[in-house]
């Protein structure tokens, strides 16, 4: 990034001169993200819907990507600039391990990310902010770990799951409930999956598994292995599983009372 | 009061291709090959952490031989250019070609600016394609030409006598193992026709492999896979070993594989580059001659 804003800064998300505006610009906005840790790993999802106010601009829109072979990010928030954001991530990130012969650290990526956020703070003024949620695999402290983000940069780190876009609030309600500490790979896919059909339930931008077009979240997982993203085949056995359950209890698993 | 000495460009210019030549042969050779699913790249080169073969982007690799500090500069540069490149437009759209042909600018320049010093590097940038046909590989000599090369390539120190013994035994559809133990054949003689024995330690190889999975398609080989491939050709020389090799390609990948890993087999290999040298020997200072155009013509 230092090296682009040296050589093409015309280039960079940051510097552009920001559009004169009258009212809030339309543009389409990805909406909710998940992520849950699990010993051994974490699992990032996103659902697939694309909004533009109250219009399904894209119903098949993938958030999630891969950061490195380590780490991935995904994005709520207006699309175009997200996607845009994760494309120079990932280079930097390819850039980094070339140059220097090594992987920056899961941290320096997490910080990494909390600069670029930074620096679309104006676009994010104007009601085009960019939030993501930054997963991965950290190799010196063998675990997953998940980082959040807020409009300004911020970054935290959170443990045990997470939550962004406009769903968000649903989904971590929904996970608080499911989440044990002693999740399998499995079972931390289907509680992301959990998250995203109540973050769906309860917010008209949130798209749920879409049975009729065959359109399931996108999942993740990275382990020691590295990332890997679910199948076709795999999600949609675990959506159809949470979503038969539902037929039978709309409002999903029970928690216990005390 | 001294009187300045005139010194005709031919004279110059040769003077500066003397000095870089001479600087380069100081060093170990590198070899390139092509194999059936890529190009395989083998280094003599006994750090760890020094590399004389690098990633540069998804298809495109380089090796180099020379000073460090010169050829590390230029590899850097690339990365950076690539980089760019790709982000700029598209993945595909990096191609060697183009790499090639800004390092031949970059040589030229310093070759012929008289403020400068020459490097004394030569550069090998190889892109890996769908097909073995489609492979491209590129030497770039001191002073900034481009050779297009195929099949084998050899730079460093003893690159006339190693290039014109791999142009003998090169074939195309060789497996890795096969192209692998060709190279090391190739490095572990020396120039009064004697041989040094190379094992695992004092050999970088990687590969640019067409049927990884990943869009980046480098690959080092290191510690135990290397061992083993070193091996599996040493006994008799029809085996294909290509699943063995293949399985192990997908594993491991990345910048992250420790480096601590080569200590691992030395017994086994000495054994291995042994009995696979023993039989092959004839192309000796004779053979050196008339195999490269290009060391006559530059000065």
């Amino acid at each position: 990034m230092d090296f682009l804003g040296g050589q093409a800064p015309e280039l960079l998300p940051g510097k552009r001169p920001l559009p004169p505006v009258q009212g809030a610009i339309e543009a389409p906005h990805g909406t909710t993200i998940v992520a849950v840790s699990f010993p051994g790993g974490v699992v990032l999802a996103g659902d697939r819907r694309a909004t533009m106010g109250n219009v399904i601009a894209q119903r098949d829109i993938e958030k999630v990507f891969p950061a490195d072979e380590y780490s991935a990010v995904g994005i709520a928030g207006t699309a175009g600039l997200a996607v845009e954001m994760v494309k120079l991530f990932q280079l930097e990130l390819e850039h980094f391990e070339k140059v220097e012969g090594a992987q920056l650290s899961l941290e320096g990526k997490a910080n990494r990310l909390s600069t670029m956020i930074r620096s679309n703070l104006g676009m994010a003024m104007q009601g085009l902010a960019v939030v993501p949620l930054f997963a991965g695999y950290d190799i010196d402290r063998e675990k997953g770990r998940i980082f959040s983000y807020d409009v300004t940069g911020g970054r935290s780190e959170e443990h045990g799951f997470a939550a962004t876009g406009s769903g968000s609030v649903f989904a971590r309600s929904a996970l608080k409930k499911l989440f044990r500490e002693d999740f399998t790979e499995h079972q931390a896919a289907t509680a992301v999956v959990q998250g995203l059909y109540d973050a769906a339930d309860d917010d008209s931008a949130t798209g749920g598994p879409d049975m009729a077009r065959r359109i399931y979240p996108i999942v993740t997982v990275i382990t020691e292995e590295g990332f890997k993203k679910l199948t076709e085949a795999e999600v949609s056995e675990i959506a159809r599983a949470v979503h038969e359950r539902r037929l039978e209890q709309p409002d999903g698993p029970r928690a216990a009372l005390l | 009061m001294s009187t300045p000495f005139y010194v005709s460009p031919q004279q110059a210019m040769a003077d500066r291709a003397e000095y870089a030549r001479k600087g380069i042969a100081r060093g170990r050779s590198v070899v390139v090959l092509q194999y059936t699913d890529g190009v395989v790249f083998v280094a003599e080169n006994p750090s760890r952490a020094l590399h004389k073969v690098s990633e540069i982007y998804d298809r495109i690799a380089f090796a180099a031989v020379g000073k460090y500090n010169e050829f590390e500069n230029l590899r850097i540069g690339g990365v950076r250019y690539a980089d760019l490149r790709g982000y700029t437009y598209d993945r595909e759209d990096v191609t060697a070609r183009g790499l090639a042909n800004v390092y031949a600018q970059t040589l030229g320049s310093i070759f012929s600016s008289a403020a400068e010093k020459p490097y004394e590097v030569e550069l090998i940038v190889a892109e890996v394609g769908n097909a073995p046909e489609d492979d491209q590989i590129y030497r770039l000599p001191h002073d900034g030409s481009i050779v297009d090369e195929h099949g084998s390539v050899a730079v460093g120190g003893n690159a006339d006598q190693i290039s014109s013994y791999l142009d003998q035994r090169h074939r195309d559809g060789m497996t890795l193992a096969e192209a692998l133990r060709l190279a090391v054949d190739s490095l572990s003689r020396d120039t009064n026709g004697g041989e040094r024995t190379l094992t695992a330690e004092h050999l970088e190889v990687a590969t640019l492999d067409r049927t990884r999975p990943q869009q980046r398609k480098f690959k080092r080989i290191l510690g135990r896979q290397l061992s083993r491939l070193l091996d599996e050709h040493g006994g008799s020389g029809a085996e294909k070993p290509e699943a063995g090799a293949e399985g192990d390609a997908g594993e491991s990948s990345g910048a992250g594989d420790a480096a601590g890993k080569g200590a691992k087999g030395k017994g086994a290999n000495g054994k291995a580059a042994d009995g696979g040298t023993g039989a092959k020997d004839d192309s000796g200072p004779g053979a050196a001659d008339g195999s490269e155009a290009e060391s006559g013509s530059e000065d």
